[in-house]
């Protein structure tokens, strides 16, 4: 059995490997997608354009917008001197937000009884970007609160927020998205490859050749798994290391809890590409098979907006979804060091569904088969 | 003349018919972007509520209390007490709470000493967007607090500036109303790519392409035999997908739909256009598939705009998302949505459009063979 096995390895790694197309495929689109995607998929605002509306020629409000410009998040783009200037300049996406200082900006600022009011005019198209950009104006808004109430003698607030970020602590997105990476070009990979490897042979006619070898029905489906098992592992590796030393994200814990996590996961992955495989009759359906899996395991996986803000059916519908434990692995073994003890509860979830997913495969398999 | 309009029918009938037969290309332009758009819809969410944090009061006094009382009223938390920071600190490794908010004993009286009592708050890095919404919404609901109560107690605050945010377009900040604009532009990118990739790839592999390219129909006339149908069902899918995001989502449409329609057409265009450069450089549907989900779903949804911020990547990668048509139409979809008809918007990002659909059917044109091997 296990020469057969043998023989169809050799002959499943030469269908994959020996055709230049074939193997850029599996080699090139994920090093540039990593690459490409590990510096773009961030939250955090850097030179985000801002415009200056400043009707108050005062050295406050010059101060104020000192540090508007020092901030890395910002970088003025415009200084409006007019108030028809707003509305374009917003519509048309010239900045972000707009920071009005108003003509009585100093003179409140100065009498003790009313607080100076700054203005914020933000383009809320994109809500989250409006949200974060809040959350800096917020924060250099409070800085020079604090400089002006130290330079004045004013009474302190009476009480302070003291927020410290465990794990992360300057809240980097990119150590949050990058180890996602990881498992989002390793599934996109091995659905594809499993998924296309039997409809394919189907499409050409070569799978009927296949069934009057000696092989088994289950001796076919291990030799179509076992390739794809080892070039998902590779892949993941692979990703892996460039995390670590090109994007230099943290690797806090251990290897080991991280591959029990990638075995797991890339079984599961392969027994549902498997299953679309035999289910699917050309390689058009396969591809599309492949594709009805990958978009709405990728969404659903917390891997861009977290699973916690999704509606609660939603939410039970992620829990067959192998992705999103793998997330929590990576994210988990990176940045907080969980140990495999730590991380078994997301462990059995994707054993159990590879099970599953991979009988199933067996079942179909064997239906199409005769 | 009238033998290429009679020759460009008989190709388009020719799809039509296969269409009907093999269902799984209206499958592809129909089902696929109700089915993406209801997931994605109601799965893609930014707003975080009733986000868990763990309150931690050392010592309960009226004002802790009071304190506390901010957070359990609050839509943004659902706040669950911890009797210490162990416990707390297990339930945050658990990942059974985002936050814990700490009130050493000594907070009543500190409150009263002019001493600027410290609050320690701890949130979850992990997710470093999460983690800064929480600490704004926890910012703001300590400012609230903070107002109410020297306002009962008659403590002079001073806070020499108040920040007056005016949010324009979107102003509940409902993430759902720019994401479903966005996520069209990303569901058509892949279908029109995959329409056209897959069909074209399909007759070289099955040798067909070889039949028509010895019949008296042009190579012209075969790029438009195919381009006509399937730009026929993507626009199906397109109306389909602004119906349901207006009706079924909700999102407010400010501008007019014929903008949409004309700008859909051309992103179909480039879309559909970039399918066949793809089928006919890879001429098998294996590659075919491969590049086109590679080159259209993930930089479709990291690389336009859609959800992560152009301006904020580093400036190498900004140049590559020029590339992608999908930032042009995001751009275009969440102003015609949110803000209305902005020419200013629109004309440039319908212009650079246009430029990808012709450099794309150039290409078509330029590698499509004309002869047989």
């Amino acid at each position: 059995m296990w020469v057969r096995i043998y023989a169809l390895l050799i002959k499943e790694f030469l269908n994959l490997l020996k055709d230049k197309k074939s193997r850029f495929v599996l080699i090139g689109p994920p090093i540039f997608q990593l690459l490409v995607f590990g510096y773009a998929a961030t939250y955090d605002l850097n030179q985000v354009p801002i415009a200056i509306y400043n009707e108050d020629a005062s050295i406050a409000s010059r101060d104020l917008i000192a540090r508007f410009n020092g901030a890395p998040a910002f970088k003025e783009v415009l200084r409006i001197t007019h108030h028809e200037q707003i509305a374009p300049t917003l519509d048309n996406k010239e900045a972000l937000l707009i920071v009005h200082i108003g003509p009585h900006f100093s003179r409140d600022l100065l009498s003790a009884h009313r607080p100076a009011q700054l203005q914020i005019l933000l383009d809320g198209r994109d809500s989250n970007t409006a949200q974060i950009a809040l959350g800096y104006v917020q924060s250099v808004l409070s800085d020079f609160n604090l400089n002006w109430a130290q330079q004045h003698n004013l009474p302190l607030p009476p009480a302070k927020l003291e927020i410290r970020a465990w794990f992360n602590p300057n809240l980097e997105s990119r150590w949050f998205i990058v180890p996602g990476i990881v498992g989002l070009l390793t599934l996109v990979v091995t659905v594809i490859v499993t998924a296309l490897s039997v409809a394919k042979e189907r499409e050409q006619g070569t799978f009927d050749q296949l069934l009057v070898t000696p092989l088994s029905p289950l001796e076919i489906l291990i030799g179509k798994a076992i390739p794809s098992f080892i070039i998902g592992v590779i892949e993941a590796s692979f990703i892996i290391s460039m995390t670590v030393f090109w994007f230099q994200v943290p690797l806090v814990g251990s290897l080991v809890p991280l591959y029990i996590g990638i075995v797991l996961f890339v079984f599961a992955v392969i027994g549902i590409g498997l299953m679309i495989s035999s289910l699917a009759v050309t390689q058009q359906q396969g591809l599309l098979g492949a594709f009805l899996f990958i978009v709405p395991a990728v969404i659903l996986s917390g891997y861009a907006t977290p699973i916690a803000n999704m509606p609660t059916l939603v939410q039970d519908l992620t829990l067959i979804n192998p992705l999103r434990y793998f997330l929590i692995i990576l994210r988990g073994v990176f940045l907080e060091g969980l140990s495999s003890r730590q991380l078994f509860d997301q462990y059995w979830p994707m054993a159990i569904l590879g099970i599953l997913s991979l009988s199933a495969a067996g079942g179909l398999f064997r239906r199409r088969m005769y | 003349m009238n033998n290429s309009r009679l020759r460009l029918f008989g190709l388009i009938r020719k799809e039509f018919i296969q269409i009907r037969r093999d269902p799984s290309s209206l499958g592809i332009a129909f089902a696929m972007p109700v089915f993406l758009l209801l997931l994605f819809g109601y799965g893609v969410s930014l707003d975080a509520r009733h986000v868990p944090v763990g309150l931690v009061l050392e010592k309960v006094s009226p004002e802790a209390r009071s304190f506390s009382a901010a957070f359990e009223h609050s839509d943004y938390f659902a706040a669950v007490h911890f009797a210490d920071m162990r416990l707390a600190q297990q339930a945050l490794d658990a990942r059974k709470i985002n936050a814990i908010i700490r009130l050493r004993s000594n907070f009543s009286r500190q409150l009263y000493n002019q001493q600027s009592a410290p609050i320690q708050v701890i949130v979850d890095g992990v997710d470093a967007n999460t983690a800064r919404l929480i600490s704004s919404y926890i910012q703001g609901s300590w400012d609230k607090w903070l107002t109410h109560f020297s306002a009962q107690r008659g403590i002079s605050v001073s806070r020499p500036i108040i920040l007056e945010p005016r949010i324009w377009y979107n102003s509940a900040l409902r993430s759902r109303n720019f994401l479903v604009p966005g996520l069209i532009a990303v569901i058509m990118t892949l279908i029109g790519a995959l329409l056209t990739a897959m069909v074209v790839s399909r007759e070289w592999e099955r040798g067909t392409m070889e039949a028509l390219i010895a019949t008296p129909v042009s190579v012209r006339e075969i790029l438009l035999g195919k381009l006509i149908p399937y730009y026929l069902l993507g626009m199906g899918g397109m109306v389909l997908s602004i119906a349901m995001a207006v009706f079924l989502f909700q999102v407010p449409l400010l501008g007019s739909l014929w903008v949409l329609l004309v700008t859909g057409t051309l992103f179909m265009f480039v879309t559909l256009g970039m399918g066949l450069v793809i089928s006919i450089a890879a001429k098998n549907q294996f590659v075919a598939g491969q590049i086109a989900i590679l080159v259209t779903f993930l930089p479709a949804f990291i690389l336009s705009g859609f959800i992560f911020d152009i301006h904020s990547m580093p400036p190498a990668i900004q140049s590559i998302t020029y590339l992608i048509a999908a930032r042009y139409f995001v751009a275009i979809l969440q102003t015609v949505f949110l803000a209305g008809n902005v020419w200013g918007i629109i004309i440039p990002n319908a212009l650079a459009l246009l430029l990808m659909a012709v450099i794309f059917f150039a290409l078509a044109l330029r590698r499509m063979p004309r002869r047989l091997e």
